[in-house]
């Protein structure tokens, strides 16, 4: 078991919790900004952004198709200030025609493309690959300790691990700046803080998250992750430090139930095959996010009014 | 007897930003715009410190646009902003700002202390420790404004008035020099609204600089020194004794407030 084990599911699942982790924590500061759905538009442009990389380098590379989704993302992020800006547009609308475009020519670019020798194509932009992210040098948990085993990871692992780390850094250095200008923009001005330098550097953080994520793990699960645990979270807490710490339970949570689920829950019930883990670990997402507005301590937000 | 202390835009230029070089604030030329018409045009502006100045005028005047300008809350067209003679990066330090209330989402999760604990970010910095020292003075801000039994309260479960205390506690805790409110009354209780204008008048006492935009005419000359008339341009600037009366606020409201209205504000004799 043990070996089997670190062979086929701990680099998976390991990734799975990274990608989660590193989506969920922005999630938290776009969701309270009202910006959730910037963090579903990232997750859709990347597509053609990943799709024009591969036509122009012929490769499935991470650089080039980082490259290529964060120039997608950014482009996006223009786009959608120029249609709210010059449409006069409500950030929605300007944001939900902007990413379904882009996320459509992205499929017509990959059908037009002959992309059949590798894998990319529009299933895998959605639900990734995470079960095939083996760690075949893997033995058993020594392995862990093995240069020439560490040397056959997936190269998926130490890419979002790198910016799993990244986004954790980020969010604990500019913590103050994070909150005061999600909380009260004006008053963030009156300081001083840049706080439109701010607000970008967050889109720009959930975008590299995103591409990151979305690599390894599909579309779906970044999604899902941007809005479900910190959603959750706001139901468990007044309190945004314990809000990002139960979002990040929620998303480790999500990750290994949703893996563990996948991979063995079809057998539990007498079925013969696994079932998408991506799918599995979003659902399992939602399912905290029902559970928590059903049971959550603080999901009535209207508080009592106090005395005067 | 008083004319030459009521200073009307067609008349003044650029002389009242010049004739206090002891104010906390002056704008000149100030200029804004939201799209293709100017919300506040080429307006000069003095407000001296150890004084309480209202800005008056009607709905859609400019006035919290002016205070935001000035902070560079929103970019301005043109104009310069002068604070205590310094340019407005230089003194930040000095500035506290009370948005308006309902510019905040008060459902975001956080309590009554974290809030005025935000007044001290510039002073501790990105990752500088809030020392327990640094908490106490944020009780103590909120005590001053009747609050401190509130502190662990989520803000969401404070009424209208409690939330315009906390905004208030908060600039308390940036230690200022020029206080700058936006709509301070609006929408609060009596006794919130005695609260606040006994800090206002404390920290005038104190020396220090308040600017107030305010809605409710019967109620400036009893709590403020000078007005600040404007819509969109300036009309008028001065003690509220000599430039509030019937001739400024008809300018400023252009007739749309009642003759009888503006004779129950208890108006200078025969201004």
């Amino acid at each position: 078991m043990g070996s089997e084990f670190v062979m086929f599911s701990l680099t998976p699942m390991l990734i799975g919790v990274l990608a989660s982790v590193a989506c969920a924590l922005p999630g938290n500061f776009l969701i309270l900004r009202r910006q959730a759905l910037i963090g579903d538009a990232i997750s859709h442009v990347v597509l053609p952004g990943i799709v024009v990389a591969f036509l122009l380098t012929g490769v499935v590379a991470a650089i080039p198709m980082l490259l290529g989704a964060a120039g997608a993302a950014v482009v996006a992020v223009v786009l959608i200030e120029a249609i709210k800006r010059l449409g006069r547009i409500e950030p929605g609308a300007a944001m939900g025609v902007t990413f379904t475009t882009l996320f459509a020519g992205g499929v017509l670019l990959l059908e037009q493309s002959d992309t059949s020798s590798v894998h990319l194509d529009v299933e895998h932009a959605l639900m990734g690959n995470l079960e095939s992210l083996v760690w075949l040098r893997a033995t058993d948990w020594s392995s862990l300790l093995d240069p020439w085993a560490l040397a056959g990871v997936p190269e998926e692992l130490p890419r979002i691990a790198v910016v799993c780390v990244g986004v954790i850094l980020l969010t604990l250095v500019f913590w103050r700046w994070l909150k005061i200008s999600t909380f009260d923009e004006g008053f963030a001005q009156a300081l001083g803080l840049p706080v439109g330098v701010i607000g970008m550097g967050l889109v720009i953080t959930a975008a590299v998250a995103a591409v990151a994520a979305f690599d390894a793990v599909g579309s779906i699960i970044v999604i899902a992750m941007f809005i479900c645990p910190p959603a959750a979270a706001r139901l468990m807490t007044n309190g945004l430090e314990r809000q990002v710490w139960w979002s990040v339970l929620f998303a480790v949570l999500s990750a290994v139930l949703g893996y563990v689920l996948a991979g063995y829950g079809p057998l539990w019930l007498g079925g013969d095959n696994a079932v998408s883990a991506a799918g599995m670990i979003a659902t399992v997402s939602g399912m905290i996010l029902a559970l928590a507005c059903a049971f959550g301590p603080h999901r009535s937000r209207v508080g009592a009014r106090a005395e005067a | 007897m008083s004319e030459p202390s009521v200073t009307l835009a067609a008349s003044g230029g650029q002389a009242a930003a010049q004739a206090r070089p002891d104010a906390a604030l002056s704008l000149r030329g100030l200029t804004v715009s939201y799209g293709e018409k100017p919300a506040v045009f080429s307006v000069d502006a003095a407000f001296p410190a150890g004084q309480m100045t209202a800005i008056i005028g009607p709905n859609g005047a400019g006035k919290s646009t002016l205070l935001k300008a000035a902070l560079g809350v929103i970019p301005r067209l043109s104009g310069e902003v002068s604070v205590f003679g310094q340019p407005l990066d230089a003194v930040r330090g000095r500035i506290a700002y009370v948005p308006q209330r309902a510019s905040v989402d008060w459902d975001f999760p956080t309590t009554v202390i974290d809030v005025v604990m935000m007044g001290l970010y510039r002073q501790v910095g990105l990752l500088g420790r809030l020392t327990g020292a640094l908490k106490a003075r944020a009780l103590s801000c909120l005590d001053r404004v009747g609050m401190a039994s509130f502190s662990d309260r989520q803000i969401g479960q404070l009424s209208g008035g409690q939330q315009q205390r906390v905004f208030l506690a908060r600039a308390l805790a940036q230690d200022a020099d020029l206080y700058l409110l936006d709509e301070p009354f609006a929408g609060v209780d009596a006794a919130t609204e005695r609260a606040i204008i006994d800090v206002l008048k404390s920290l005038k006492a104190e020396g220090k600089a308040v600017v107030c935009v305010h809605h409710d005419l019967a109620t400036v000359r009893d709590y403020f020194d000078n007005v600040f008339m404007i819509n969109v341009r300036r009309i008028a600037e001065g003690p509220v004794a000599t430039t509030f009366n019937g001739e400024t606020l008809n300018a400023t409201y252009g007739g749309r407030l009642a003759a009888t209205h503006i004779d129950q504000l208890n108006l200078v004799e025969g201004a």
